[in-house]
């Protein structure tokens, strides 16, 4: 099954007179169930890369589908209805919402889908299990660690049971413990759920966890794992 | 909404003191412009009802050529035999009470000083003269067949330094078109609480006046009170003709009316000016908010909130700060209000302008009209101001919203 694909994308950012050709022609699958690194140096378009298949950003040529579903023309409220049931996120900075508790956070998106209080309390107790932090429930973010503030910001970004998930260098101002742990969860989750992981780091010690690897570079894909 | 509420909520607790201050600004303007439209209304009412009862009645009845401004007591500007055509006309359901005046203008003079004065002769019984009989400061009122007796305002005494008992010299300009002069006793000495009505009009009782002034049983008017004022047109017409000027209060006080009618527009747009300066204020502290959150406003669209609902979040944000705003300030501009609207606030005397008798102690009044319009004026506004800060937070691309922290 196809999650997402990628066909011959560019991405030019334009500031003033400047151009920035962050993706160069880049084409990509990404299948069910896969737990995919996107590694390469800084400035190599691995965020750029992840904002396309998120449909946070839209390409400058070529074409995004996401199950099945072609999003170049979306409107912006489309997109946010998409992303809403199909794709969860986990930033590089801890982007939880400040004045939100711990269980507050997780149940933005739930909420953001209709969901009932009793559907939601479960699901968010459920999740907050999942990423060992029940007794955390009522912290505000300021009073957790960052671990534990990214270990939020995953069981929200699985709160509606997404089929995919986009981590943007998730453990990159995290120490190694810490970093481990989210991976390992991030892990778990995979193979219980079977929810299909992207992420982006240029962390080795992360990129043992992924079951494939792809290596960009000057905004273009050099190596995949998947196609030796 | 009560998710929207609890955020709203909490994000202005971040920078508590950065609401409170805004907030403040709106409570402050709130309470001023509540004040000054019970000001307003305190002022109007003082100065409808001063001048109705004081000067104008609810009706006066007058010859044909009467002319209100020469107070001539010639015979072809009066009314012929006023107390039967009194009696008649508060015979009527609507009428509180009916009395004949005369007016006569003259000059007051005690050793080397002297005053003009309007010499009004009163049915001293009348409960039309109740103003000035409960007004009285010292002595007692007139008596029906007092030939001597006079009665002064308070300020007029003050000036000439009169006390009751004392003699006075009046002239007074006679129906033929002469001058009289009698001396009369100070019997009491009064005070209606407006200066400028007070100081310049001496009272002698109906008959005593008609005799002096050579105007026999003539009257320069029959002053009616109604039971409600309200009813004057109505009165009016059923005793109109017979050579007669019938003039109702608002005739009788086309500028106070239009002033009258005037205050609610005039208030209205104070509103909009001073509301419209304290909604910069919220738009400015919303604005700050916006920048301050783009990163988390990029989040809430990466999970999915739509531009509509972060609309809403910061609308509510307004909101809630407008309502904490707006009911402190109305808190205050009604304790306001209600203390000097029993206290009073004095402005002395402001002398007549334009026929509109002020007392010299206004009493602010809240109307209940006032205080909703003003809520709901201040609510639309600074709600209204706040769509702007609030789109612009929608419409940030969740991108550039996310960007700067990789
Ligand atoms: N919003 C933006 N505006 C302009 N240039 C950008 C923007 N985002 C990224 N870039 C540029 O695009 C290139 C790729 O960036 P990015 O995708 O963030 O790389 P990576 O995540 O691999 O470090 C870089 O040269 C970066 O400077
Ligand atoms: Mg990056």
């Amino acid at each position: 099954m196809e999650v997402a694909k990628i066909n011959n994308v560019t991405r030019v950012y334009k500031i003033g007179a400047v151009e920035t050709r962050a993706l160069n022609g880049v084409s990509l699958t990404i299948n069910t169930g896969e737990f995919t690194s996107l590694v390469g140096p800084s400035g190599s378009g691995k965020t750029t890369l992840l904002q396309l298949i998120g449909c946070l950003d839209q390409p400058t040529s070529g074409s995004v589908v996401i199950n099945g579903k072609e999003t170049t023309n979306l409107t912006r409220n489309q997109r946010a209805d998409l992303r809403k049931g199909t794709i969860g996120f986990v930033f590089q900075f801890f982007a939880l919402i400040p004045t939100l508790t711990a269980y507050e956070n997780v149940e933005m998106p739930l909420l953001l889908n209709g969901k009932t209080p009793a559907e939601r309390k479960q699901r968010v107790m459920e999740l907050l299990e999942g990423v060992d932090l029940t007794d955390r429930a009522h912290h505000r973010p300021d009073q957790l660690s960052g671990g534990q503030q990214q270990r939020v910001a995953v069981a929200r970004a699985l709160a509606t049971n997404p089929t995919m998930i986009l981590a943007d260098e998730p453990t990159a101002n995290l120490d190694t413990v810490n970093g481990e742990q989210v991976m390992e969860i991030m892990k778990r989750l995979n193979e219980k759920t079977g929810t299909t992981f992207v992420f982006a780091t240029h962390d080795p010690r992360v990129i043992k966890y992924a079951t494939r690897v792809v290596t960009l570079q000057d905004g273009l894909i050099v190596k995949d794992s998947k196609e030796h | 909404m009560t998710n929207y509420l609890k955020m709203a909520y909490r994000n202005l607790g971040r920078h508590r003191r950065r609401s409170i201050l805004s907030g403040l600004a709106l409570a402050v303007g709130t309470a001023l412009l509540m004040f000054i439209a019970a000001f307003f209304e305190g002022e109007m009412r003082s100065s409808m009802e001063t001048t109705l009862r004081l000067d104008s009645g609810h009706i006066q009845i007058r010859d044909a050529d009467y002319d209100p401004d020469k107070l001539s007591v010639a015979w072809e500007y009066l009314i012929e035999n006023p107390d039967q055509a009194a009696a008649q006309i508060e015979a009527l359901d609507q009428v509180q009470t009916a009395t004949p005046r005369l007016i006569a203008s003259g000059i007051v003079s005690i050793r080397d000083e002297s005053a003009g004065v309007q010499i009004m002769g009163i049915v001293p019984g009348s409960e039309a003269n109740d103003p000035y009989r409960n007004g009285l400061v010292a002595g007692s009122f007139l008596a029906a067949d007092d030939r001597e007796g006079i009665l002064i305002g308070y300020p007029l005494a003050e000036s000439l330094a009169l006390n009751v008992g004392d003699q006075i010299n009046l002239l007074v300009n006679t129906s033929d078109g002469d001058v009289d002069e009698q001396q009369f006793t100070v019997r009491g000495i009064f005070t209606t609480g407006t200066t400028a009505y007070d100081k310049g009009i001496v009272f002698l009782p109906l008959a005593k006046a008609q005799s002096f002034s050579g105007a026999e049983n003539r009257a320069s008017m029959i002053f009616i009170l109604l039971k409600d004022r309200e009813m004057a047109d109505e009165v009016a017409a059923a005793i109109q003709g017979g050579g007669y000027q019938v003039k109702t209060w608002s005739e009788l006080n086309e500028l106070l009316v239009l002033i009258n009618d005037f205050s609610n527009a005039y208030i209205f747009i104070l509103n909009l000016i001073v509301l419209g300066v304290t909604a910069t204020v919220i738009v400015n502290t919303l604005l700050m908010s916006v920048f301050e959150r783009t990163r988390e406003i990029g989040i809430l669209t990466a999970i999915g909130m739509k531009g509509r609902q972060i609309i809403t979040l910061f609308l509510t944000e307004a909101s809630l700060l407008a309502f904490g705003g707006i009911a402190f300030g109305s808190l205050l501009g009604w304790a306001l209000s209600a203390y000097f609207g029993s206290v009073g606030v004095y402005f002395g005397d402001l002398g007549i302008s334009g026929g509109m008798l002020l007392q010299d102690r206004i009493y602010p009044y809240l109307t209940l009209n006032a205080t909703i319009n003003l809520i709901v004026t201040a609510f639309i506004i600074t709600v209204l101001a706040s769509i702007y800060p609030a789109r612009l937070a929608s419409r940030m691309e969740p991108v550039e919203a996310l960007h700067g922290a990789n």
